[in-house]
């Protein structure tokens, strides 16, 4: 589904990410773990198309296609979806008209037909079930006033609206407390399908008790220093990541 | 026959005699404000009022020889669809529709009245000929415009609709004053137009008397004129508890001008004021707003937004006075505006003169460009940046558009600032 190789990224004069190597199948999913400041979010920014970013080496293959070519739209409507660790407030704009524009966006570059009012307001109603949002929430200004848990579930909903290939998941335990993050988890699990695959940006292994990861990965200083199955998680929150950083310099 | 001319430029001061011409018990009037204006003259570059609109020198620079009528105006092209309203419509000087005999409100010509005798404690005594030289210009000689009264009591059920529609490259005044009596209703919308691409000018003066307990909206819609230049001067005088609401969406023209003058002679009073301009081109608009708390006790809210595009330019100066026994006055004012090329230009300028002590008055302004964040997060969802970028112009603009009460007028604005919006091009 995704193949990135040798990625490089830089913003401004600041060189983030060096050389990168992830391959995500369907159906799996990938835990990107690392200290603050490893460019884990960087990733993630890359991956969703953030402009700040320059890549400066390297290809990313998107069901076999060249992902960096696209600009952020287009990869979303070829099904990539990214959860934002800090949801952008718009006021003015409600969650219940963005989702129609945006689905139906979607579902145009699918080849389906636009949802009318009826259908639209069915699959809303279905999806919201699934976090456990209110519809006054959405029909509030887009994340206006959000407490941080209902911005993270807001970001599941809008999930489970688009339907995607492969959702990104940055740092969506940030902020959450113990309840919230269970129906987070809950909500992507459901979502999780043979056909899809998620990647998992997190900083404590917390979240990785719910979402279950295939594969985990340890960044550092830009590179994947480190790979395993999801008992890695574990052994980082028992060690911490100096037993990374050392094994890294050593 | 009597010559206004000051200058021979007949938009500085029109060479065929107004309408006060007319009008005996106006002679004095007529002479007083002939006199003013050649002593004050018209503001130069540096007036203050005028420095960042250079009204004068536009018109100085005005040609209107070209072009006349092209006697092909279909109104219905300016129309509000689906609003039940009275419309009296004027292609230039002329009024091209039948003059409304609505019960419980009078309709007339304004100079018919004058030389009746009706509306004659209130004209030129709200909008003082001295308070502005255009001001004064428009008192000699407005040819055309409408006496509206509403009696004590009465709330009109329709809003009734002036449509000034400049056919080719004319120039011309209009006059109207609206005389609303004790708890009575109104709605006045001004709607203006031209034709093809043709310069033209017009300069409009409305004065208004709002009674006790009485309530006006007042609505200026400037679309659908390229090529034009505008003066439009509104003051109001409210008395005890009435309420005024005064809608200004500027969607277009060449330059245009709105002066907007509350004076708040009453306790009680309730005042909002709402504006919006839309400028792409080399479209320049400029909204001078004052707000007079005279009495104790009042409310005023202003509501200001603008958007700028290419090298187009707006202006915002907003006014307001509360006097020294106009205590537990609430006033607030707002003006946000975005900027969407580096050419495009905006000057705002609140001006708070405050003489009473306890008082809640507040004011902002600001000045940015489209949100980045913003832009991408809804990108990240699929929407293209296009689309993506009408989506929060619109959302930053709509408040304006939200707190217009007629829905069918609301509904007009929304669909042609959205679909303003949504073109690539603005």
């Amino acid at each position: 589904m995704l193949s990135i190789k040798n990625l490089h990224a830089k913003i401004g004069d600041n060189q983030i990410l060096n050389g990168i190597d992830l391959e995500v199948k369907a159906g799996e999913i990938h835990a990107i773990m690392g200290p603050n400041g490893s460019g884990k979010s960087t990733l993630a920014s890359v991956l969703a198309g953030r402009e700040e970013f320059e890549v400066t080496e390297g290809t990313v293959e998107f069901l076999g296609k060249d992902l960096l070519e696209m600009s952020p739209d287009e990869r979303a409507r070829e099904g990539i979806f990214m959860a934002f660790q800090y949801p952008v407030e718009i006021p003015g704009v409600s969650t219940i008209n963005f989702m129609k524009t945006a689905v139906n966006q979607v579902r145009t570059h699918r080849g389906l037909p636009p949802l009318d009012a009826v259908s639209f307001l069915g699959l809303m109603k279905e999806k919201m079930k699934l976090v456990d949002i209110d519809q006054s929430l959405l029909n509030r200004s887009l994340n206006e006033g959000f407490s941080g848990g209902e911005k993270k579930r807001n970001e599941i909903f809008q999930l489970a609206m688009l339907d995607p290939r492969l959702a990104i998941l940055d740092e969506t335990d940030s902020g959450l407390d113990i309840d919230a993050l269970r129906i987070v988890a809950d909500g992507v699990n459901k979502l999780m399908t043979k056909d899809k695959s998620i990647i998992v940006v997190t900083h404590y292994q917390r979240l990785l008790e719910y979402i279950v990861p295939d594969f985990v990965h340890v960044l550092y200083k830009g590179k994947i220093v480190k790979s395993g199955g999801k008992e890695l998680a574990v052994e980082l929150e028992a060690k911490g990541y100096d037993w990374v950083k050392d094994s890294v310099v050593a | 026959m009597t010559t206004n001319a000051i200058d021979t430029n007949p938009t500085l001061l029109g060479v065929t005699p107004g309408a006060i011409d007319t009008i005996p018990s106006l002679a004095t009037l007529r002479d007083e404000t002939f006199r003013h204006l050649q002593e004050v003259g018209f503001p130069g570059p540096k007036h203050e009022e005028y420095k960042y609109t250079p009204l004068t020198r536009a018109l100085e620079k005005l040609s209107l020889d070209d072009q006349g009528e092209t006697g092909a105006v279909n109104l219905g092209d300016y129309a509000i669809a689906d609003l039940d309203a009275t419309v009296v419509a004027f292609v230039n000087e002329r009024c091209v529709t039948p003059f409304p005999e609505t019960e419980g409100l009078i309709v007339k010509p304004l100079q018919e009245a004058l030389a009746n005798g009706a509306g004659e404690n209130h004209f030129a005594k709200i909008a003082d000929a001295k308070a502005d030289p255009f001001v004064a210009w428009n008192t000699l000689a407005w040819t055309y415009g409408l006496y509206i009264e509403v009696p004590a009591g009465t709330t009109l059920a329709k809003p009734l609709v002036i449509l000034h529609v400049s056919d080719g490259a004319v120039s011309k005044a209009a006059r109207n004053l609206v005389v609303v009596g004790k708890n009575a209703q109104c709605t006045v919308i001004q709607k203006f137009a031209s034709t093809g691409k043709s310069t033209s000018y017009v300069n409009v003066v409305t004065e208004a008397f709002v009674d006790e307990n009485a309530r006006l909206d007042l609505y200026a819609i400037q679309a659908d004129m390229p090529g034009q230049i505008q003066f439009n001067q509104t003051r109001v005088l409210q008395k005890d508890n009435s309420r005024v609401n005064s809608y200004a969406f500027t969607l277009g023209g060449k330059l245009v001008r709105n002066n907007l003058a509350l004076a708040l002679d009453g306790q009680g009073c309730e005042s909002h004021m709402y504006g919006l301009y839309l400028l792409n081109g080399d479209t320049h608009a400029d909204n001078h707003t004052v707000v007079d708390h005279m009495k104790p006790n009042s409310f005023s809210n202003e509501l200001y937004k603008g958007i700028m595009d290419d090298t187009s330019r707006g202006v915002f100066n907003g006014k307001i006075y509360v006097r020294p026994n106009a205590q537990k006055t609430n006033a607030f004012q707002s003006n946000r505006n975005i900027l969407l090329s580096t050419d495009a230009k905006v000057n705002t300028k609140p001006q708070l003169e405050i003489w009473a002590d306890d008082v809640k008055c507040s004011h902002g302004c600001t000045t940015g460009q489209i949100d980045e964040e913003a832009l991408f997060y809804l990108m990240a969802r699929g929407i293209p940046r296009s689309t993506a970028r009408a989506m929060l112009l619109y959302a930053f603009a709509g408040e304006t558009i939200d707190a217009v009460g007629l829905p069918a007028v609301q509904q007009y604005l929304a669909q042609r600032v959205s679909q303003r919006l949504q073109r690539n091009d603005f």
